[in-house]
């Protein structure tokens, strides 16, 4: 009841802000520059086997929505910082954080109150897709379920990378600082499975499956696998856990 | 209804509060007073559970910060130094928020709202975001914030901070009318406020209790004599020789030391101290008439908090009480 009031008052203050249209449009116009990359390759592609005489069939699904979902992923990367940066470091900012802690609220309330806001408001974001996915359908005819997968899977990855986000929030009053470290960690997290394209060792396979995005692949193919699920759920469990520890050290370092 | 017992906060390398003890009754109204950085704020934000003792206990009815910091929390409304406000919400969506935090719902919350809006003189402006309010409106805002799920205790700090003259008497006279409904603990470095408000003093410096009882009784048990002021002016127009009118009052029985002061416009002003139990007033008033002089004015000075704060501490007198030219005279200025 206490995580829905500021879940609430999270959201709202998110569509007040400059910050949720800006990562929308930004969002938009990035995913819609993909999309017509996409399509246009493959329509291309489509015209130059025809001409060729070739009848291979042609799959919407792998050459046009598989890309996209990998490119969606890799923008969440992006654009995550920039929704949790404010969720701590604001409240510490001004001193409403005094309220909520003195509040007869438990911190696991605030923590999944203002995780859940930020992991609703990247699904708003994720919405403004949907408007690709749908001229697809209207023009072609693809398979239905893949795509809910890879957006199951785009939630779970957010989900994952905001409650990292949230954790870092806590460290510092200072947004610009929370969003840089945020998107450092995100960036680090992105690049870790390059190692193992080229190294074979242990060491690189343990570091590439730290890795968020490598985990997305399977989803973006339209496969749910366990494996991976766990991966993201255990990471937004961590995420939230360091996020409650370091709430609770702040108090007693306050 | 506030029990701290032997209360310590100590940070990596210094001690913040060491060794608090206080009690405090229902319905009272109490000045936590001390200088900046005297441990005001840390002391309050233990009581508010916002962060734990590092030793000691601490109750609020009858529950302990430490073990049902719920049960605490609920009972208590907290106006921190700057008011814990949102500048993107409305006033009246910023009061429906907090009222569902401290666990308010429905018709209850609605009706609270409107008193609480209504008794902090935030109504007109419900539906104003609170990031354009001015600084007074903000801080009616933040104690209409701590009073709404009516609270036993009131905590608030430094609560006329940064305000205009104006502004700190409006909500000085607030608070006074919150007091009854709830016990209430207000910290400020400001001494007359305390006079104003406050039944009951706890002063504190570098983290140690200073005292804790009431003003009455703290500036009886500092002076048993009285200190008057008086201003003398010549009936005629020759003026008056200081000297002469200085050892005519020295010669007042009861009458222990006599200062004076800066004589304006023929007026000579004096401080006179009594000896202990004496009451010279009304023989100094005879005295200056039988003179033939005027009596322009006479009236007994109560020892100001800076005075007693001073006294307390051992404080070297003019670091504190720099705005007052003397210290004798600082007392009057103060009500």
């Amino acid at each position: 009841m206490n995580t829905l009031t500021i879940f609430r008052k999270e959201l709202n203050s998110y569509f007040r802000s400059p910050i949720a249209y800006g990562v929308m449009a930004f969002f938009a116009l990035i995913t819609g520059y993909f999309f017509y990359i996409a399509v246009a390759y493959f329509v291309q592609m489509g015209i130059q086997s025809s001409m060729m005489g070739q009848s291979q069939p042609m799959n919407v699904n792998e050459s046009v929505i598989r890309p996209l979902f990998g490119n969606i992923s890799v923008i969440g990367l992006f654009i995550i910082p920039m929704i949790t940066m404010r969720l701590f470091a604001e409240e510490k900012r001004t001193g409403t954080i005094e309220l909520l802690i003195t509040s007869p609220v438990t911190d696991l309330e605030i923590i999944l109150g203002k995780w859940l806001a930020a992991v609703a408001l990247y699904a708003s974001i994720l919405l403004v897709s949907l408007l690709s996915m749908v001229t697809l359908f209207m023009y072609g005819n693809p398979d239905w379920r893949p795509v809910l997968v890879g957006y199951l899977g785009l939630l779970l990855q957010g989900g994952c990378l905001l409650a990292i986000g949230t954790f870092i929030s806590t460290w510092t009053r200072n947004q610009i600082v929370a969003g840089v470290a945020g998107f450092s960690v995100c960036l680090l997290l992105w690049v870790l499975d390059w190692l193992s394209s080229f190294q074979d060792s242990v060491g690189a396979k343990v570091v590439a499956y730290l890795s968020v995005l490598q985990h997305f692949d399977s989803f973006s193919k339209g496969v749910l696998d366990s494996k991976d699920i766990l991966y993201y759920l255990s990471a937004i469990f961590i995420g939230l856990f360091l996020t409650a520890r370091s709430l609770e050290s702040l108090r007693w370092r306050a | 209804m506030i029990k701290v017992e032997g209360l310590t906060k100590r940070y990596a390398n210094h001690i913040a509060v060491d060794n608090i003890s206080f009690e405090v009754g229902r319905g009272q109204i109490v000045g936590f007073l001390g200088p900046n950085g005297a441990g005001k704020t840390t002391t309050m934000r233990v009581l508010t559970c916002f962060m734990p003792p590092t030793s000691g206990s601490v109750r609020v009815g009858e529950y302990d910060v430490l073990e049902q910091p719920m049960e605490v929390k609920k009972r208590i409304g907290y106006l921190p130094e700057t008011p814990p406000l949102y500048p993107e919400m409305e006033v009246g969506e910023y009061l429906d928020f907090v009222g569902r935090l401290k666990g308010l719902r429905g018709e209850s919350l609605a009706k609270r709202i409107d008193e609480v809006a209504e008794k902090c003189s935030v109504t007109d402006v419900k539906s104003k975001l609170i990031g354009k309010l001015s600084k007074g409106y903000r801080q009616r805002v933040g104690l209409a914030q701590a009073i709404i799920h009516n609270p036993d205790v009131l905590i608030l700090d430094e609560p006329t901070s940064g305000l205009d003259p104006q502004q700190i008497i409006e909500t000085r006279d607030l608070i006074k009318g919150l007091a009854g409904n709830h016990t209430i603990i207000l910290s400020t470095h400001i001494l007359p406020e305390v006079e104003q408000i406050c039944e009951q003093v706890i002063i504190i410096a570098k983290g140690k209790l200073v005292a804790t009882d009431t003003v009455a009784n703290l500036t009886s048990r500092l002076r048993g004599a009285e200190t008057v002021a008086l201003e003398v002016m010549p009936r005629s127009g020759a003026p008056l020789n200081p000297g002469e009118v200085q050892q005519r009052l020295e010669r007042v029985t009861g009458v222990s030391r006599v200062f004076s002061k800066a004589a304006h416009d023929g007026v000579l002003g004096f401080t006179v101290e009594s000896q202990q139990g004496q009451h010279v007033r009304p023989e100094l008033a005879r005295a200056v008439i039988e003179a033939g002089w005027n009596l322009n004015e006479l009236h007994a000075v109560g020892l100001s908090l800076e005075e007693i704060f001073l006294e307390l501490t051992g404080a070297p007198k003019q670091d504190v009480a720099a705005p007052h030219a003397t210290t004798i005279s600082a007392a009057g200025d103060n009500s």
